[in-house]
């Protein structure tokens, strides 16, 4: 009796909580529609002219900062999704002591709870003094790929490594049992067998970085390695525009596929 | 792929070897011991296996059967110890080197491999020809009655088809040697039974050598041409199954295989005195103090006092197994296996006989 009172409270409660998470987006998507030039939040109708309009005319040279975006994203993600399968491998198929891959597990593990402000200020220190080095480390789109691949790295060998764990080491000593050499397993088994982990952590990495704005702050260059998070922050303290919130917008939806595409994809896997 | 191909010959040889000597001793594994950390799990195991033998590593789980399996198959390293195959030594082949095949207790199959390309897994990384590839493909998946299923997916199949990809994706390979550990431990009891019989007949056909690893007694008497029973990393007792089963040669043997009734004693002039009364058995023992050993089928029921080994009993409780009655007798208590033509009542006193040919004087 107590279970059937209980239930419309708690279906209550739930609505309410997903209404305050999401209600903060909804406002951004309506402003994006908002036909106030100079910004504001007061309604003055129904415009796609100042948010999105503008926005595609390269309003504030966006398009630019766009591509450094995608470009730190894309490089770093295919970086990272290399070192960090390699990474998990290495850790998980070498027969490393138990005591030391306990070890590892917590080093790799460390990076993904460091807050990114202590990340980002470690990065700053570390090219500061490479830069004795090489000008290769002056502040600019090659030091924020480095820093992105450097904290993407651990999420993507947590993924991955996961995923190892599910299929453990009996099908890669059948397959040495049918004659294959390592790198044949490698190739022909073990990679495979991987790719949706590997994926799914390539996908998680890019959302990372995409969204990333601490680090990338802390390592960009000038204006010409500006991402669209440092724009935005940037502009913010001139007031935001409705073409900002259309920017917002689109970003959102962006991540809000791709985290469906990885769901879907997971959930395939599931099934086999 | 480099290393794959440098495989391919080496594999052949041993192959063509075995074409022109097959009548050699196929398998000689000489002193293996193997310890994890501070276990020693075998302690100097050796036994020879002829050509075309089926010989079964019987014991209970931790006895190291399966290490042993393991370190035949190059997927386990022995610490001492030698193991040749057609005159080969081959414990420092790595396992992709070996001509030496397993089916694994879960299988492993290849998730993400039709039923075609898991049985090939084992040509193509030696880089076979394609219509090779196909050609043996086709015979194995037509011996094992898997000819209709070749683009199923491991997940499709059922356990007893699994099995048959499984010995299939072995047996493509046409090994000098093939392992299996505990293929039938997934199966259910009926389907079990019925595999048993067909893996028998397979192996006469091919003709080739099997070492099976199980803990099921009646797997191993059902299969095997010789068992060897295994316990705390030694082989207790090696032999055909009448004579492993009918002269087991310790307590344990006796105990493991078809549980006998064993009678502890004291030797004396006339025999061995047993709570039972004193017994007379076919030669003295060795000891002063140990056991006597007879199979619960063994026990006779007699009409009156036999001439020898008689003992007059109660019937404490009859269970009824449909072949045959189960009956426990004190004193003993000893356990009796009784065709169901012999009427017995609970409480009802008899004589019973230990005959003299099937009452086995154990070591221990």
């Amino acid at each position: 009796m107590m279970r059937t009172k209980l239930n419309p409270m708690i279906a209550v409660i739930g609505i309410g909580v997903i209404v305050f998470l999401y209600v903060p987006m909804l406002a951004v998507a309506v402003y994006s529609f908002n036909d106030a030039k100079y910004g504001g939040y007061v309604w003055k109708g129904f415009s796609f002219e100042q948010g999105y309009l503008r926005l595609f005319r390269n309003e504030g040279n966006v398009l630019q900062y766009l591509q450094n975006t995608l470009v730190l994203a894309v490089a770093s993600t295919v970086i990272s999704t290399v070192l960090g399968t390699l990474l998990a491998l290495a850790m998980n198929r070498f027969p490393w002591p138990r005591k030391i891959k306990g070890f590892f597990d917590l080093l790799v593990y460390l990076p993904v709870v460091t807050p990114d402000i202590v990340f980002a200020a470690a990065m700053v220190v570390a090219f500061t003094m490479l830069r004795y080095l090489s000008s290769i480390f002056d502040p600019g789109i090659t030091n924020m790929i480095i820093a992105h691949v450097t904290f993407q790295i651990a999420f993507v060998a947590m993924v991955v490594q996961s995923r190892l764990a599910t299929f453990g080491r009996t099908l890669e000593e059948a397959a040495r049992d049918l004659y294959a050499s390592n790198w044949y397993i490698l190739r022909k088994l073990t990679l495979p067998l991987l790719a949706p982990g590997i994926f799914a952590g390539a996908m998680l990495a890019f959302t990372l970085s995409l969204d990333d704005f601490v680090i990338s702050f802390f390592t960009k260059g000038g204006p010409e390695s500006t991402t669209l998070p440092i724009w935005l922050q940037a502009e913010f303290r001139r007031g935001l525009k409705p073409y900002h919130h259309a920017l917002s917008t689109i970003i959102f939806l962006t991540t809000v596929l791709l985290v469906l595409g990885l769901e879907r994809l997971t959930r395939k896997e599931r099934q086999t | 792929m480099g290393n794959a191909e440098d495989g391919a010959p080496g594999a052949a040889k041993l192959v063509g070897a075995n074409g022109r000597e097959a009548r050699a001793a196929e398998l000689e594994v000489k002193g293996i011991c193997k310890s994890f950390d501070a276990v020693q799990v075998l302690r100097e195991v050796s036994f020879t296996v002829r050509h075309g033998e089926f010989i079964t590593l019987l014991g209970p789980s931790g006895c190291g059967k399966t290490t042993l399996l393991r370190i035949l198959a190059g997927l386990e390293q022995a610490d001492s110890g030698d193991v040749e195959l057609l005159g080969k030594r081959i414990l420092s082949l790595p396992a992709n080197k070996r001509p030496v095949n397993t089916v694994f207790q879960s299988y492993a199959l290849f998730p993400h491999l039709n039923v075609f390309e898991n049985v090939a897994f084992g040509l193509r990384a030696r880089s076979f020809a394609n219509a090779e590839v196909n050609r043996r493909v086709d015979g194995a998946l037509d011996m094992l009655q898997l000819e209709e299923y070749p683009k199923r997916y491991p997940h499709q199949l059922s356990g007893g088809q699994k099995q048959r990809v499984a010995l299939a994706r072995a047996l493509v390979n046409e090994p000098e040697l093939l392992l299996l550990d505990e293929p039938m431990s997934a199966l259910d009891a009926k389907l079990r039974a019925e595999v048993q019989l067909d893996l028998r007949r397979l192996q006469r056909r091919l003709g080739k050598t099997f070492i099976l690893v199980t803990h099921d007694q009646d797997e191993a008497m059902t299969v095997s041409d010789r068992i060897l029973v295994m316990n705390q990393g030694t082989i207790e007792q090696a032999g055909v199954p009448t004579e492993v089963y009918e002269h087991p040669v310790n307590r344990f043997v006796a105990q493991f295989l078809g549980a006998a009734n064993l009678i502890s004693g004291e030797r004396v002039r006339t025999g061995v005195k047993t709570a039972l009364g004193t017994l007379r058995v076919r030669h003295a023992p060795a000891w002063e103090r140990g056991t006597l050993a007879i199979r619960p089928e063994r026990v006779r029921v007699a009409k009156g006092n036999p001439e020898n080994n008689g003992i007059y009993a109660e019937v404490r409780e009859l269970i009824f197994r449909g072949d045959h009655f189960e009956v426990f007798v004190e004193p003993g208590p000893l356990r009796l296996k009784v065709p169901p033509g012999v009427q017995l009542k609970v409480g009802q006193k008899v004589w019973l006989e230990l005959p003299l040919e099937h009452l086995e004087v154990l070591a221990d």
